[in-house]
C-alpha cells in the first residue's frame, strides 16, 4: 500500500489573507447597502423622501462628495450615486469591481465557482442603466444584487477551502456587517426617533417594520417581541440580540472566535492585539443594556462601536497585512 | 502514457445531432467532403489523408459534416461566453479602460496522429537537449564559440547574453525548463521548428483550457476517440520545480512568481500556480534575507526554495539588471549564485531563443549530439552576413523578413503580401542595421477547418509543444494551435488577430 503523501498545513501570503479580508468586506458592504437602497424605497412611499434618500447618503458617510457632485439628495441623485457611479468609489459597482479585484488576485486560492460568479456578477453590476434603478425596477434589482451577494457566499460556504484564508474572509465579513449595522441603527433610530404626533401611528410603525426588514431581522424580531415594537425594542435586537445574524453583538462573537480559531490552530500570534480588542468590545456589549446604553446615548455608543471595529481592523491589518508591502498607502481603507 | 485517454465516457445527450456518434470510430472509409471547402494545394490537418489514423480523422470529419453550421455557431457562442465568464482571458488596457478579452477559440480541433506525434515529440526533446547543451557550453569554456561553429560575437554581444551567468553551475544542466517550440508544417507535409522560445514562453493554459472547452461544448465531436490527456502538465511541472530546488531540501517551497494582475498573461500564471498547487507571488510578497528567499505570510517570513519566474531576466533583481524594476526582488540573483534558490528558466536563456541564432540551430544540433535534426529548420538567411543580405535584397518580395529581437509577430514583413512602399521601408531598414534582420521564404502553412462568417474554411496554423525538462524532459502532448483567423493571413499571433484550437493527439491503436 502506497501512503497518501500531502504537503503539510499550507502558509497563507499575507497579501492574500489582506485581499480575502477585503473581498469580504466590500460583498458585505454591497448586500447591506442593496438592503438599506430598497428599503428606503418604502419609506419614500411613505411620504418623508427627501429624508429619507439623504439618510442613505449619511449612513455611508458620503455627504461631502455627494453634495460636491450632486447637490440635493434628490431619489434620483441617490439612486444614481450608488447604482450607477463607477466614480463614486462606495456605489455598488465601484465595490464589486473592489471585490472582484481582489478575487482576481486571489484566484489562485479560491475556488473557480467563486471567481466566476463574482466575474459575472460584477459584468452585470457594471453595466446596469437607468431604467433598472428607476420606478418598481429599483426593488427587483436591489433583490437581485442581494441575492448574488448571498450566492457568493453560499458558493464560498459549499466550495472555499478551510484553512487560514477562510478565517480571515469570515474577519472581514463578520467586521463589515456589525460595522453595517451600527450604521443602519445610528441614522434610522434617529430619523425615525418619533415626533409626538406621529407615536404609535400607522406610518410611524411601517418606518420600524421597514427598519427590520433592511436588516432581514423583522420576522425574527416578531418571534422574541410578538407583542411590542418600540424603538429600543428594535434597537436592542440590533444590537445585543445573541442569536441574530447581523446583529452586532452576534458579529463580535464571531468575530472574537475567528481570531481565537487563527490563533489555536494555525499558531498565528500576531492575533493578540486585535482579540483583546475585540474582548473589550465583546465585554462592553454585554455588560450593558439597551435602557442603559439609550438614556447615557446611542449615538455616542454606536459611535465606540464603530471606533473599536475600526480599531480591530487596523490590529489585524497591522499584524497580518501590512508587512508585505510597507510603503504603499493603503487604498482599500473605508 | 499511450493507455492513458482522455475521451469522453459514452454519455448520452437528449437533443443533441447525436446520430454520428452511434457508429464505431472509423466505420466508413468513404471520403467526406465539407460543403465548401477547399484547403487548395495545402496540407489540411483534417481532410489530408494521413496513415495511421485509425480511422479517426474520417470519423471527426463525417460527425463534424453532421453538425449544421448554425449548430456550430450556437456552440462556439456558448463556448466562448464560458470562456469570458471563466475569466480565462486577457486584459487590453487603455488609457481609462480595462476590457478582459478571450483568445478567440476554434471549435474544429485541430488532429495530430500517433506517428507524427512520435516524430515531434522526439524533435521537441532533442531540440531541447541541444539548447541546453548550448547555454551550458556558452556558460562554461565556449567550446562552440572556439571552434567557430557559431559566431562568437553573435553570443557574447547578443543584449540577452548575462555575463552574471559565466561558470555558474545549474542542476543537470538544465537552463531551459519550460520551453514553447514553434512548428509549422510546409506544402510537402513536412514539419519545421520557425521558432524556439527558451525564456519564458506562454499559452499552455491555453492547451488545457481549450480541452476542457472542447468536452463541454463538442462532447459528441469527441466521443469514443481515443486521445492523449493533457491534465499531466501542473504535476509533470511541480515536479521538475521541486527536482531543481537546492541541494539538502526535503519539501521544498516552489512559488510562481507573475509581474501582478496587470499583465496581461496574468491568467495563465494563475492558471500554473493553481495547477502546481503553489503560491502565485509578485515580488513584493519575496524577501531576501541572508542571501535566503522568503516569502511574507501571515505567520511570518516562510523559506523560498524555487521560483519559476514568468518576468523577464532584467526585472528580476533591481540590485543586478535594471534598478528601476518594481517587479523584481532585491537580493534575489546573489541568493541564487549562493545556490539558496532555484531560478526556471535559468537566467540567460534569451541566448538562445534569438532569430539570429536560430540559423545555427541545425549546426548545434549536430555539433553537441552528432544527430541529424529530427525537425528541420525553415531555411534561413542571415542578413548579418554579405551573402544573406544580397541574397535577402534580391529577392524581397519573395521573402518573410523578421526582426530578430522581436516577438509576437511584430516588425515582420511578408514580401509576397507587401506594398511596394512598405518593401522600400522593408529594404531601409535592412540596409540600415543588417544585423537585426533574418529571411525566410514564405512557408505555405497547413491548414485546417475553422468556423468563418462563411461556414467551415481553411485558415493557416501553427503548433507551440511544451517541454518541461528537470532532470529529464517532457513533452505535453500536442500543444497549442494557433490560427491566423483572417482568409489567406499567415499570422497566427493572438496579438495580430490570431485564435487558437484545441489539439488533439491521436492514441496509436
Amino acid at each position: 500500500m502506497n501512503r497518501i503523501v500531502s504537503a503539510g498545513p499550507q502558509p497563507l501570503l499575507a497579501r492574500y489573507g489582506e485581499s480575502l479580508f477585503w473581498m469580504a468586506r466590500y460583498l458585505e458592504r454591497v448586500e447591506n447597502l442593496a438592503r438599506v437602497l430598497d428599503v428606503t424605497q418604502t419609506f419614500e412611499a411613505s411620504g418623508r423622501p427627501s429624508q429619507a434618500w439623504e439618510s442613505v447618503v449619511r449612513i455611508n458617510a458620503d455627504e461631502k462628495e455627494f453634495a460636491r457632485r450632486y447637490g440635493a439628495a434628490t431619489p434620483e441623485a441617490v439612486r444614481r450615486f450608488y447604482l450607477l457611479d463607477t466614480d463614486n468609489t462606495t456605489s455598488i459597482p465601484a465595490s464589486v469591481a473592489a471585490a472582484r479585484q481582489n478575487a482576481r488576485t486571489l484566484r489562485p486560492l479560491i475556488s473557480t465557482e467563486m471567481w466566476a460568479q463574482l466575474n459575472v456578477f460584477q459584468g452585470w453590476t457594471a453595466a446596469l442603466t437607468e431604467e433598472e434603478v428607476a420606478g418598481d425596477g429599483l426593488s427587483r434589482l436591489c433583490a437581485r444584487i442581494k441575492e448574488s451577494v448571498q450566492l457568493h457566499t453560499g458558493i464560498t460556504e459549499g466550495t472555499f477551502y478551510r484553512d487560514q484564508g477562510w478565517h480571515f474572509l469570515q474577519l472581514g465579513r463578520f467586521i463589515e456587517r456589525a460595522d453595517q449595522t451600527t450604521r443602519l441603527l445610528d441614522i434610522k433610530y434617529h430619523l425615525l426617533l418619533p415626533s409626538l404626533a406621529d407615536v404609535g401611528s400607522a406610518l410611524d410603525l411601517s418606518q420600524w417594520h421597514a427598519l427590520l426588514r433592511a436588516a432581514a431581522g423583522y420576522h425574527a424580531f416578531r418571534r422574541i417581541h410578538p407583542r411590542e415594537l418600540t424603538p429600543r425594542a428594535v434597537a436592542d435586537f440590533l444590537l445585543l440580540n445573541g442569536a441574530f445574524p447581523r446583529s452586532v453583538l452576534v458579529c463580535v462573537r464571531q468575530t472574537e472566535f475567528t481570531l481565537e480559531q487563527l490563533r489555536a490552530r494555525y499558531g498565528l500570534r500576531g492575533t493578540r492585539e486585535a482579540a483583546e480588542r475585540v474582548e473589550e468590545l465583546r465585554a462592553g456589549l454585554e455588560e450593558r443594556d439597551i435602557d442603559r446604553i439609550v438614556d447615557s446615548g446611542l449615538h455616542e455608543f454606536l459611535d465606540w462601536v464603530q471606533r473599536m471595529l475600526i480599531a480591530i481592523s487596523g490590529s489585524i491589518g497591522t499584524a497580518f497585512f501590512r508587512d508585505w508591502r510597507p510603503s504603499a498607502t493603503q487604498s482599500q481603507d473605508q | 502514457m499511450d493507455g492513458e485517454t482522455s475521451g469522453v465516457p459514452g454519455s448520452t445527450m437528449a437533443g443533441l445531432p447525436l446520430q454520428a456518434t452511434a457508429e464505431p470510430v472509423g466505420a466508413q472509409d468513404a471520403p467526406i467532403m465539407l460543403p465548401g471547402y477547399d484547403p487548395a494545394s495545402f496540407i489540411c490537418e483534417l481532410t489530408s489523408r494521413r496513415p495511421g489514423d485509425g480511422g479517426a480523422l474520417g470519423t471527426i470529419l463525417r460527425r463534424l459534416a453532421a453538425l449544421p453550421v448554425e449548430e456550430l455557431r450556437r456552440r462556439s457562442a456558448a463556448a466562448e461566453r464560458d470562456l469570458f465568464n471563466l475569466g480565462i482571458t486577457f486584459t487590453v488596457y487603455s488609457d481609462a479602460t480595462a476590457i478582459d478579452r478571450i483568445l478567440p477559440f476554434d471549435m474544429v480541433p485541430r488532429v495530430i496522429t500517433a506517428a507524427e506525434w512520435r516524430t515531434l515529440e522526439a524533435g521537441v526533446k532533442q531540440r531541447v537537449t541541444a539548447l541546453n547543451l548550448f547555454l551550458r557550453d556558452v556558460y562554461n569554456g565556449r567550446k562552440i564559440l572556439k571552434d567557430g561553429v557559431v559566431p562568437e560575437d553573435l553570443v557574447l554581444g547578443n543584449p540577452n547574453y548575462r555575463p552574471e551567468m559565466q561558470d555558474f553551475p545549474v542542476p543537470f544542466g538544465t537552463y531551459v525548463h519550460i520551453c514553447g517550440t514553434d512548428i509549422v508544417r510546409d506544402e510537402a507535409g513536412e514539419f519545421r521548428v520557425l521558432e524556439d522560445n527558451a525564456r519564458t514562453p506562454s499559452g499552455v493554459s491555453y492547451v488545457i483550457e481549450n480541452r476542457h472547452a472542447m468536452l463541454r461544448a463538442f462532447p459528441d465531436l469527441m466521443h469514443g476517440i481515443r486521445l492523449r490527456p493533457v491534465d499531466g502538465y501542473g504535476i509533470k511541472l511541480q515536479e521538475a520545480m521541486c527536482a531543481i530546488a537546492p541541494e539538502g531540501v526535503d519539501d521544498p517551497q516552489v512559488v510562481l512568481l507573475s509581474p501582478g494582475i496587470y499583465n496581461s498573461a496574468y491568467f495563465e500564471h494563475v492558471f500554473l500556480a493553481r495547477e502546481m498547487g503553489v503560491p502565485l507571488v509578485e515580488g513584493p510578497d519575496l524577501v531576501v534575507e541572508n542571501d535566503r528567499v522568503f516569502m511574507r505570510t501571515t505567520a511570518g517570513h516562510a523559506p523560498v526554495h524555487t521560483i519559476y519566474r514568468r518576468i523577464d531576466d532584467t526585472f528580476l533583481d533591481p540590485t543586478v539588471f535594471r534598478p528601476d524594476s518594481m517587479l523584481g526582488v532585491p537580493g534575489l540573483i546573489a541568493a541564487w549564485r549562493k545556490g539558496n534558490v532555484a531560478l526556471a528558466n535559468a537566467v540567460g536563456t534569451g541566448v538562445a531563443d534569438d532569430k539570429a541564432l536560430y540559423a545555427y540551430m541545425p549546426r548545434i544540433i549536430r555539433y553537441y549530439l552528432a544527430e541529424d535534426p529530427i525537425l528541420q529548420n525553415v531555411e534561413t538567411r542571415i542578413c548579418r552576413e554579405p551573402d544573406g543580405l544580397a541574397a535577402t535584397l534580391a529577392d524581397l518580395a519573395n521573402l518573410v523578413v523578421k526582426p530578430v529581437g522581436e516577438s509576437g509577430g511584430y516588425g515582420i514583413t511578408i514580401g509576397p503580401r507587401a506594398t511596394k512602399a512598405e518593401l522600400e521601408a522593408c529594404r531601409e531598414k535592412l540596409l540600415a542595421d543588417p544585423a537585426n534582420w533574418i529571411s525566410q521564404p514564405v512557408i505555405g502553412l497547413s491548414v485546417c477547418p475553422t468556423l468563418t462568417p462563411d461556414g467551415l474554411r481553411p485558415r493557416h496554423l501553427d503548433l507551440r509543444p511544451y517541454a518541461i525538462t528537470g532532470r529529464d524532459t517532457w513533452v505535453l502532448p500536442g500543444g497549442l494551435t494557433r490560427v491566423a483567423l483572417k482568409p489567406g493571413s499567415l499570422v497566427v499571433n493572438s496579438s495580430q488577430g490570431g485564435g487558437s484550437k484545441d489539439t488533439w493527439v491521436l492514441v496509436d491503436e
